[in-house]
């Protein structure tokens, strides 16, 4: 219980220096969401109208703290400020369209790389020496060594214009309109096919290396030798006694992964023409929108900072050790 | 067998075991080729930027990559690319690998309240995604090089600091460094003398692998429009194809040889690193003997995995496939 609060703690810290590098970055360095702006609408707006603009993205005349405190009481009531890319929608609606298409192919393609990938790992330990394990690490390194985003281009390219056998780009075909019903959800997943393969394929690597060298060194174990010796069924002994104790530097693992992963899939999202928090950042860029790029970033913070404290909790219930 | 695996570890063995190994043979030549590209590449192709053809033309004899969007020399724009992106990328692995090493140690060997503001700060640091960190400091400051390099140093000295305090603390606790605090050297001495040469080869391997992060999160800003496009580099290369449509036209010269050599160069750089590791973790070492005993036939794979090398002639290797650093 203490070890879960003070990870709280700490994650709440995390995300505070998250949010306060939010507001300090705009005031610090050159370029800013209201002088973009103005910029933008050079000539088009009443001066009393800029100044109104530059007050809704909370760059008053008032001393920074107090410009701090207004921050931090609009963040928590959920206003993250006005998207000019989409203006004038405010960012947290904007930011709501794209969130769920970017956790469903960031969270498949983790759960599928880390679950593929560690079962390869267990098996290249178990057959050391074998196929698996003397020819599948460097082709995976190599895989590995691509951008994601680029892997996303090649198989865009070979499977979306060469043979046309999956979409090339968007989430669900356009003349379906997202309901529960078969068709939508097979669509979805048959637009999803090469999203998530390519970043499965990048990350797949990792995780089979690592979980690959904790089982080895976990098979060296004496509990392993009196398994054998007691005359179990020798899958028995893989899975449920040297893998049980591998994967746990794996778990640990997952969370910080997920900051990879979804960092991973805004580029990939971009290459499909994905409507998701990707799709959003690089209209973002485009339109110098800070607000809406600061907003992203909140967001994937806040996802990753609670993805590793459900993962601490796992592992707080999967080792006696930390109890 | 290496000199490494049955000598102590000294600095001239450790070197010949490298020089020795084949996964590091392969990621040298890979790595020293593309450093050679990137040197004196640029010399030999024309500029890239003219517009020398008709745009998004297949590769054909005067133009062996074909052209761009724009109707730039994709081999041009390729090789002249390499110079930046490689650039930045060794400042960039050099620079975290100091920023981490002086946090490191500093965090390790100080202890107390030093330890525990250095470890917060950089927890906090590993914790919060790199990518949409990096985005959102790449487009507040003006874009370029600079930028680039200063905010890959900023998203990725955490994980090095994290590792050097690790290793820093368990060499505080040994003999040879309580001797010479006893005998009174100065703690900069300490440092400088005895613990940071126990880390070199850790300090290696971070080095490579920070190019190696380098390179993929430069190539992956500048491919969201974050770096200053107008320059030619690997990420804008990647960059103006997709601006260019290159995907919905098939022209896949655009995008696949600027991405093949960032991939070649990353996956040179990642066997130098299973190289070093191999070389110099112990327990990695033991592995490769064991290995080659299995590739010698001299342990049966059934038996177990315990590695015991026997002299049985009936067990046969399972596998001639040997990529692993037998040398």
């Amino acid at each position: 219980m203490r070890f879960a609060l003070r990870r709280l703690g700490f994650y709440a810290l995390a995300a505070w220096a998250a949010l306060t590098l939010n507001f300090v970055l705009p005031r610090m360095l050159p370029g800013d969401p209201a002088s973009a702006m103005v910029a933008r609408f050079q000539g088009k707006l009443e001066p009393e109208a800029l100044d109104a603009m530059r007050r809704a993205f909370g760059f008053t005349d008032a001393s920074l703290v107090e410009q701090y405190l207004t921050y931090l009481r609009h963040l928590f009531s959920g206003d993250l400020g006005l998207s000019i890319a989409y203006f004038p929608a405010p960012v947290s609606d904007v930011i709501g369209t794209g969130l769920i298409w970017t956790l469903l192919i960031a969270g498949v393609s983790l759960v599928i790389a880390f679950v593929l990938g560690t079962l390869l790992g267990i098996v290249a330990a178990w057959r050391r020496g074998g196929l698996l394990d003397s020819a599948l690490p460097p082709a995976l390194a190599f895989l590995g060594a691509f951008p994601y985003f680029w892997l996303a281009m090649l198989l865009l390219y070979l499977f979306g214009y060469e043979l046309g056998w999956f979409p090339m780009r968007h989430a669900h075909a356009a003349h379906l309109s997202p309901t529960l019903s078969v068709e939508f959800i097979g669509d979805v997943a048959w637009h999803a096919i090469l999203p998530v393969t390519s970043i499965v394929l990048a990350s797949l690597g990792g995780w089979m290396l690592s979980m690959r060298n904790v089982m080895v060194a976990e098979l060296g174990e004496d509990y392993i030798q009196l398994a054998r010796a007691k005359g179990l069924d020798s899958r028995r002994v893989m899975l449920r006694y040297a893998a049980r104790n591998a994967l746990l530097p794996n778990v640990t693992g997952f969370g910080m992964a997920l900051g990879f992963v979804l960092g991973g899939s805004l580029l990939t999202e971009i290459v499909f023409s994905y409507p998701g928090q990707g799709y959003l950042l690089i209209q973002a860029v485009r339109n110098q929108d800070y607000a809406l790029m600061q907003g992203i970033f909140l967001m994937i913070t806040l996802a990753v900072l609670v993805a590793n404290f459900l993962v601490d909790l796992l592992v707080l219930w999967l080792d006696p050790r930390t109890r | 067998m290496t000199p490494a695996a049955s000598a102590p570890p000294r600095r001239s063995a450790t070197l010949a075991a490298i020089a020795g190994n084949r996964k590091a043979t392969l990621g040298a030549i890979i790595s020293l080729a593309f450093l050679v590209l990137a040197l004196i590449g640029p010399l030999l192709v024309a500029d890239p930027t003219d517009y020398v053809t008709v745009p998004l033309s297949p590769p054909s004899g005067d133009h062996w990559l074909g052209s761009t969007g724009q109707g730039q020399d994709v081999l041009a724009q390729t090789v002249v690319g390499s110079r930046i992106t490689l650039l930045v990328a060794l400042v960039v692995g050099l620079a975290s690998v100091l920023l981490g090493a002086l946090v490191g140690v500093t965090a390790g060997f100080f202890g107390g309240r030093v330890d525990t503001a250095l470890s917060l700060l950089l927890n906090v640091f590993l914790v919060i995604p790199g990518l949409p960190l990096a985005i959102i400091l790449a487009a507040y400051l003006p874009s370029g090089p600079f930028t680039l390099g200063a905010v890959l140093i900023i998203t990725g000295w955490a994980w090095n600091a994290r590792v050097v305090r690790g290793l820093t603390l368990s060499l505080r606790s040994k003999e040879f460094v309580a001797a010479a605090m006893v005998s009174g050297e100065s703690t900069g001495r300490i440092l400088v003398r005895e613990i940071l040469p126990n880390q070199l080869s850790l300090l290696a391997s971070q080095f490579i692998g920070g190019t190696i992060y380098a390179i993929g999160a430069q190539v992956g800003l500048e491919f969201l429009g974050l770096g200053d496009v107008t320059s030619v580099t690997w990420g804008t290369n990647l960059y103006w194809a997709a601006n260019d449509q290159a995907l919905l036209t098939g022209s896949w010269w655009t995008f696949v040889p600027t991405g093949l050599c960032v991939a070649l160069v990353g996956f040179g750089l990642v066997m130098l690193n299973f190289a070093v590791d191999e070389v110099t973790n112990p327990r990695l070492a033991s592995e490769r003997l064991w290995r080659q005993a299995l590739v010698g036939g001299q342990v049966d794979l059934d038996s177990g995995v315990t590695p015991v090398l026997r002299a049985d002639p009936d067990c046969a290797p399972s596998s001639e496939q040997e990529l692993g650093g037998a040398s």
